[in-house]
């Protein structure tokens, strides 16, 4: 039989495992979130990156057909000046074209605050503006240093708050740049607690180029955790060295810290002491109580990603790009967390804008799924 | 991201990018150590041994039939690239595996690099003897998990595999030779779906009881995540010590460095992976195969493990091979490093 028969008969390989066993594990404190929000950056981030220039009617229907398959968060479109990314020359016909199906939002990228004027013109009721944790690819990028950068973006947080529109913000370069090489943790989180106090209401932390490996993604959250809520963080991994998957996962993850921990919150200053493991889980309600640095690292429960894998890497030719939003619900699927997404219904959008752009896919469970 | 084209041109070459900087451990003058700059994240085995199956596995479900020569020459690279084990052939049948043809051949024309260990495929012990008087010094047998793909593969049991396979073990023991047992099918089968941990368990014990030094436990069609990883894992760990075990993830749906990370996770320090990701996947028509050594040891470099493994080389040995059987490397290092 077919593999795509064989997924189809064989479920429980696909769709949700039992849950009871995947959230199990030897400590009272399971490993996972039970549901992960997915931001389908394939219209935008994807198509952006791609050197066929799409039609209007299909980026529509690619958008339409994504919303059928449920995704929750679907950014649409940017607005930019097309002299920078002619893919997106087309965004008020997009934006108005699309079916606005209710209970999934269609964030826009609005560079500056003419694009976010022209995008609440054409209807957008959430934006997304994005830094960078590393001041020479800003510099080389848009020509300021990152602090310019934000704050040129304050004009357009208070209009948009003023307007009771959210804001989704984006850090790029988060796990390494292309310039400047390592990026540090404090940096990282010094440029999110920024985004974040000016009103964004999540941070998406970008693997621009697709360097980081799962040690150094742990690392980087970790120092951003003391500065912006997990709830509010998002992770948005590119799979250049093919190491998205791998690096959400770590970001998902629950952990718990090695490190001694004192007791500040009651009298005195306690030494908890090399607390691993059991016994540490154990206390973790009561240690959560009591500080915050007590507190096991929560797992991201957001992640960006897109359909089919769309867009290359704009710095290392013939690289691939986003990870694919197919390989993600994928392992989602089997850890059992609960996503939305109809399984079906995105592999046909993913064949469908692959078909479009006269290209093969980039998501290896539609390589897998699909017949040639 | 944002207005990109006219930075391109300014941003460090790859090239550049790789070699200076901490995520690939080459020993470049002046780099950093990346063991010491990169995480160090709790609970890794410190050293990862890394299996190259890329001239076996991979080879076999490659369409291309490659020469004899380029296949010594394949192993001979491979070899000079610090991986202290490359399976080279399987002694089976010419009539099943054509590829694996010049078994003998082959194991005769490699270089034997002190230190590097060169195990080959015995299904019985025809193939066995066959391999012993080619000059093997280790050998591997390939159970499975699944009734139904036993028969289909093997066209016997898994319990009849078995007793052949304790004649081929028995056999290597009296000869001193190491013998590796393979479990294919340990997240789910082809034929039969899902694989109850309990039946790997059952199977990696068996061969593990008949003295197989190591169980490799493979993902054959690589349906498998980190969830079902796991459940598989804690129930073999039960009655194998994590020392003897290692992991054989197939790419087919992505999830092969995932899965990976959640055995190193749970203490299993040996991977297996083949060289530019080589091999498809003969139940998924286009679907790709092993998991890509360059992008492991890429993985294992950030995470600060020692693999004694030097990327360049191996991505080397990578464009030779592929350049050869003339596909494109399943490798997205190789891919992002190499300008296409």
């Amino acid at each position: 039989m077919g593999l795509f028969g064989f997924i189809m008969q064989h479920p429980q390989l696909v769709t949700q495992a039992d849950r009871s066993k995947s959230s199990a594990s030897t400590s009272s404190v399971s490993t996972f979130p039970k549901r992960v929000k997915i931001v389908e950056v394939g219209p935008r981030d994807g198509l952006q990156n791609e050197k066929n220039i799409v039609p209007t009617s299909v980026k529509i229907r690619m958008i339409d057909m994504l919303s059928e398959a449920g995704l929750p968060v679907i950014e649409a479109t940017s607005f930019v000046s097309p002299k920078w990314v002619p893919q997106m020359a087309d965004h008020i016909e997009v934006l108005k074209g699309i079916q606005k199906f209710p209970g999934i939002n269609y964030p826009v990228l609005t560079p500056n605050f003419k694009g976010f004027q022209a995008a609440v013109a054409a209807g957008a009721k959430e934006v997304s503006i994005f830094g960078a944790a590393s001041e020479l690819f800003t510099r080389k990028n848009i020509n300021c240093s990152i602090d310019e950068s934000l704050q040129r973006f304050d004009q357009v947080l208070k209009a948009a708050q003023a307007a009771g529109i959210p804001v989704r913000g984006y850090v790029s370069c988060v796990l390494g740049c292309p310039y400047e090489g390592k990026i540090s943790p404090a940096k990282v989180a010094e440029v999110s607690k920024k985004m974040y106090s000016m009103g964004c209401y999540e941070i998406s932390l970008g693997d621009t180029i697709g360097v980081g490996t799962p040690g150094i993604m742990k690392d980087m959250l970790s120092a951003v955790m003391h500065e912006v809520p997990v709830a509010a963080l998002a992770v948005h991994c590119h799979d250049t060295y093919g190491q998205a998957l791998a690096n959400t996962l770590m970001a998902l993850q629950n952990h718990k810290p090695k490190e001694r921990i004192t007791c500040s919150g009651i009298s005195g200053s306690r030494q908890l002491g090399g607390l691993e493991g059991p016994a540490l889980s154990a206390l973790a309600p009561t240690v959560t109580a009591l500080s915050p640095s007590f507190r096991l690292q929560m797992g991201v429960s957001v992640v960006d990603a897109s359909v089919a894998g769309l867009g290359g890497c704009p710095y290392a030719q013939g690289a691939s790009g986003n990870l694919a939003t197919e390989d993600l619900v994928y392992m989602l699927e089997g850890l059992g967390i609960h996503t939305g997404v109809n399984f079906q219904k995105l592999l046909e959008a993913g064949t469908f804008i692959c078909q479009a752009l006269n290209r093969k896919t980039s998501s290896k469970v539609a390589q897998a799924t699909c017949k040639l | 991201m944002g207005n990109v084209p006219s930075a391109v041109k300014h941003c460090l070459s790859y090239q550049q990018l790789l070699r200076e900087h901490l995520w690939i451990a080459d020993s470049v003058p002046g780099a950093l150590d990346p063991a010491q700059e990169a995480s160090q994240l709790s609970g890794l085995p410190e050293y990862v041994k890394i299996v190259e199956v890329g001239p076996r596995d991979g080879l076999q479900n490659e369409k291309v039939i490659v020469p004899t020569d380029i296949k010594i020459e394949f192993i001979n690279q491979l070899s000079q690239t610090g991986l202290s084990v490359i399976e080279v052939t399987s002694f089976v049948s010419s009539k099943w595996v054509p590829q694996m043809a010049d078994h003998t051949e082959v194991m005769k024309g490699i270089q034997q690099y002190p230190g590097v260990r060169y195990p080959v495929l015995t299904p019985n012990l025809q193939g066995f003897h066959r391999a012993v008087a080619a000059g093997a010094t280790e050998i591997s047998v390939f159970g499975a998990a699944s009734e139904s793909f036993s028969k289909k593969n093997i066209n016997c049991s898994i319990e009849e595999s078995m007793e052949k396979f304790e004649e081929v073990v028995k056999s290597a023991r009296h000869l001193n030779i190491p013998a590796r047992g393979y479990v294919s099918c340990a997240l789910g089968c082809p034929y039969e779906g899902s694989i109850t941990p309990q039946k790997v368990t059952e199977v990696s014990k068996r061969l593990y009881g008949m003295g197989c030094y190591e169980i490799s436990l493979g993902d054959t069609i690589g349906v498998g995540t980190p969830g079902s990883m796991r459940r598989m894992l804690e129930s073999v760990i039960k009655e194998i010590p994590p020392t003897a075990l290692a992991v054989h993830c197939h790419d087919t749906y992505g999830q092969a460095l995932a899965n990976i990370l959640t055995a190193l996770q749970m203490g299993i320090n040996v991977v297996d992976s083949a060289v530019s990701g080589l091999g498809g996947c003969p139940y998924a028509k286009g679907a790709s195969g092993n998991v890509a050594t360059e992008d492991l040891i890429y993985m294992l470099n950030g995470l600060g493990l020692n693999t004694d493994v030097n990327l360049h080389k191996v991505m080397e040995a990578g464009d030779f091979i592929c350049k050869a059987v003339n596909k494109t490397t399943n490798s997205k290092v190789a891919q992002a490093s190499y300008n296409a």
